[in-house]
């Protein structure tokens, strides 16, 4: 180890997340080696090490012969500021060699206010930050992930982006800049030949011209890109790589447990939701694949605890068998099996039951708004009956701790319908009361609020968000009606919400703006012990560009998106249908009791496994 | 039922900045995934029951630490050190299992090495320096408690000290009380900086070589 940094770790928190060496992590020989590649997850090691996508492609990467994927993330700031004290440069956990001795820098953006750690980490590493001032091909610095699905905002500073699922496309990179180094090509020749990959975006390949107002005017592919580029998706889900043998961490992380993906997409096409557009379509792996993988991981790996992953689990047709085999296993060896993502239906506090056997802890619902007829606006298929049934059953069965989660700020909402939450907080208490099991344990019943953001490539991507004070104003009309004892209410800050609402729905010249932030000491902003909204505010004047552009403003059925040259699958007609539908409170079927063509099953050849 | 084993392994390099908690978590999941079932305890909240008997300080190495446990069913003690360290982070090794008999309380001394890095300071005057510091009858520190300051004498918890002059550095043996009272390598450097700061190294390092009981015979 180096010594500079042996006498650095004892002085700063936690330093067990700077040295690497836990079980299972992949060495390789360097000597033996075509390819380095270093993945770069822009938050702390727990965060990183969490994080699914990551452990599948460390995994995958790794499976190239020649090639080595290692794994580098953001020191905390007592960290930070010993390495640049002491010049050492940012380094990969698993050789120790700086940023710089590596071919392929690849960033996994997953969250928008980390995009000004990624600049962080670059600059750690003695990378240049922007993509135009790297002329030769080596490092070269891309990005993956779901924020990718509005590349442009980071467009300046990565030399390509990849859009969709990593697992083949990632090897296809990987494979091409092998060619390009042992045949020594120029960076442009290696830029032009990788946009022939479905699912590379190469910004410098395409010229965004502006109309007066700031919207984009036009977006143009040059060099033979393709106008449009795709998302990439495993079309094989049930036989995709696994990655049973996945690293332990020697400190305790975020999710420090394994973690089995059920299904990709999601069938229920909430409007709000990203996530639920943008990884479709459906495709689910089988019960009896899932419980051979869980216990594989559970040996590999040692862990106490397994948790099924997907963005609605009570979805997954299987889950009865599922978790059944599960418990098979997990029952006799004292190893714990969570469940969440659940949707609040009696089917579900069944299973809810049958796992949490010892255990009782909380139980979290998300009805996202307060009345029916907001929630059919944003289509999300949850009836206040259901929820009301799955408290009853919650409560006649000893728990009594519920947390509700909401948005504010949702398109068509009025003063009735953040009232209608306070209402649910009352109709929950008064449930409580005619239920409980035990009234002398109390009951707390946790109100949470977030500010909505519209999101790119979803129905409400046209739909303005609310300005700060209009969403502090419905927060104090729903804090005075909230009186209960029993009852808490946490509202989410909407300054971190308005930042994140530019830097998700941004264009080119956002990219100013995260400089600049960085410039003026923004590093790991997604944290609220780092993000401080007055610097964004200065930032945003000092590049010009005003927050109510991208936030507050009702964009056109007419207007470019920046990110209209980015296929996610779903199609915009579908989305803007969504919309309309959304303005009349009308519902749209889930996908297995109606397919409502929102175009993604074309990535799949027509197949949607509902 | 089975019987209550030792383990004695070692934790040095990378492995040394994990902290005990940490470590502890570690464990369960190295038995786990050797296929060694450990024995839990019958409470509402079930944990495996296993004991690391002393505590060791992060950023400190060591090639003597002691953990307890108990397996559900029989093995092989001499075949658990090879299949304990195949499921072991880099730099923890299970070095062996043995039937755990001594009792912890009679855990008394510490043998541990240290090196103390001077980056401009001539060894051989720190060495002099250092041997007459700790030859001092009594080195009353202020230490941190729980209850807020306490004066104590670290001179009765040190039963051997010496020091050679090496290459930048000065090397430390020592033999320190391991409990009653519990003294951490660290004080040592504790009281350079409240007596004697000129003395104070650079940069120090500790490894816990042995473990004895209190005639001095080594713990098992």
């Amino acid at each position: 180890m180096d010594e500079r940094l042996k006498r650095i770790l004892p002085r700063v928190q936690k330093p067990a997340r700077y040295t690497g060496g836990e079980f299972n992590e992949i060495k390789k020989n360097k000597s033996q080696l075509d390819l380095r590649m270093a993945f770069c997850f822009p938050d702390t090691y727990e965060i990183g090490m969490s994080n699914v996508g990551m452990r599948i492609l460390y995994s995958t990467i790794n499976a190239m012969e020649g090639v080595w994927c290692e794994r580098v993330f953001a020191p905390w700031d007592d960290m930070e500021s010993e390495m640049r004290k002491n010049g050492i440069p940012l380094y990969a956990l698993e050789s120790g060699d700086p940023l710089s001795a590596f071919d392929a820098i690849g960033f996994s953006l997953g969250y928008e206010m980390a995009y000004p750690t990624v600049l962080n980490m670059l600059d750690l590493g003695g990378i240049p930050i922007r993509a135009e001032d790297r002329t030769e091909l080596l490092p070269l610095v891309f990005a993956g992930g779901t924020s990718c699905c509005n590349p442009e905002p980071m467009s300046a500073f990565f030399d390509l982006m990849l859009l969709g699922e990593g697992e083949e496309l990632d090897c296809e990179l990987l494979e091409l800049l092998r060619t390009a180094k042992k045949s020594g090509w120029t960076k442009p020749q290696f830029l032009k030949k990788a946009a022939e990959i479905p699912g590379v975006y190469v910004p410098s390949l395409y010229t965004v011209e502006n109309n007066a107002d700031g919207t984009v005017a036009a977006v143009t592919a040059c060099g033979g890109a393709p106008d449009k580029v795709t998302k990439r998706i495993v079309t094989d889900f049930e036989n995709s790589h696994f990655p049973a043998n996945q690293i332990v961490p020697n400190t305790e992380i975020v999710h420090d447990r394994v973690n089995l993906e059920l299904f990709r997409g999601c069938i229920r096409g909430c409007r709000f939701c990203q996530a639920g557009q943008v990884y479709r379509p459906v495709r689910a792996r089988s019960s009896e694949k899932l419980v051979r993988q869980g216990i594989e991981a559970l040996k590999a790996t040692g862990y106490q605890e397994i948790t099924l992953s997907s963005l609605s689990s009570s979805d997954y047709k299987a889950l009865g068998e599922l978790c059944d085999g599960l418990l098979d296993y997990c029952v006799p060896r004292s190893i714990g099996l969570a469940l969440p993502s659940l949707r609040a239906d009696n089917f579900s506090m069944d299973i809810v039951q049958r796992v949490q056997k010892v255990r009782k802890s909380g139980l979290t619902f998300a009805p996202e708004a307060g009345t029916q007829r907001l929630r059919d606006a944003i289509n999300k298929n949850v009836r206040e009956e259901d929820i009301m049934e799955s408290c009853r059953v919650a409560f006649a069965g000893g728990w009594n701790n519920i947390k509700l989660y909401f948005m504010l700020g949702l398109p068509t909402e009025t003063d009735e319908d953040v009232l209608g939450i306070a209402q649910i907080a009352n109709d929950v208490l008064h449930c409580w009361r005619e239920n409980a099991v035990n009234k002398n344990r109390g009951v707390r019943i946790t109100i949470s609020t977030s500010c909505f953001i519209p999101k790119p490539h979803t129905p409400f991507q046209w739909a303005p968000m609310v300005s700060r004070a209009e969403y502090l104003r419905r927060v104090n009309l729903l804090r005075s009606n909230l009186t209960a004892r029993n009852v808490v209410y946490n509202w989410h800050d909407a300054e971190t919400s308005e930042i994140e609402c530019i830097l998700s729905r941004g264009d080119r010249r956002v990219g100013d703006l995260i400089e600049e932030v960085w410039r003026s000491g923004g590093r790991l902003e997604a944290w609220s012990d780092f993000f401080r909204y007055d610097r964004w505010v200065s930032a945003l004047e000092k590049c010009g560009l005003r927050a109510e552009f991208y936030t507050t403003r009702e964009r056109g059925a007419d207007e470019v998106m920046p990110w209209d040259h980015i296929n996610m699958g779903v199609t915009k007609k579908h989305l803007r249908r969504e919309l309309e539908r959304a303005w009349q409170g009308e519902l749209s079927p889930d996908c297995r009791h109606g397919c409502v063509g929102c175009g993604a099953g074309a990535l799949n050849g027509g197949k949607c496994d509902v | 039922m089975s019987e209550k084993l030792r383990l004695r392994f070692s934790k040095k390099g990378r492995a040394i900045y994990s902290s005990h908690l940490d470590l502890m978590r570690t464990m369960q999941r190295v038995f786990t995934r050797a296929g060694c079932a450990l024995k839990y305890s019958e409470g509402f909240n079930p944990h495996p029951v296993i004991s690391i008997l002393l505590p060791l300080n992060l950023g400190c190495a060591s090639e003597c630490e002691l953990m307890d446990f108990q397996l559900i069913g029989d093995a092989d003690p001499a075949a658990l050190p090879a299949l304990l360290t195949s499921a072991m982070p880099e730099d923890v090794t299970a070095l062996e299992v043995y039937p755990a008999v001594q009792k912890v309380k009679d855990l008394k001394w510490l043998r541990i090495s240290g090196v103390f890095e001077y980056d401009t300071a001539d060894p051989a005057a720190m060495r002099d320096g250092l041997q007459a510091f700790f030859a001092q009858e009594h080195i009353v520190i202020t230490k941190k408690t729980k209850r807020g300051e306490d004066e104590s004498d670290i001179a009765p918890a040190i039963r051997e000290i010496g020091f050679t002059a090496g290459e930048r550095c000065v090397r430390v043996s020592a033999v320190i009380s391991a409990q009653e009272p519990t003294m951490n390598p660290k004080h040592l450097v504790a009281a350079l900086s409240q007596k004697a700061p000129e003395l104070v190294p650079d940069f120090e390092e500790f490894t816990r070589l042995e473990v004895y009981d209190a005639r001095m015979k080594v713990f098992r």
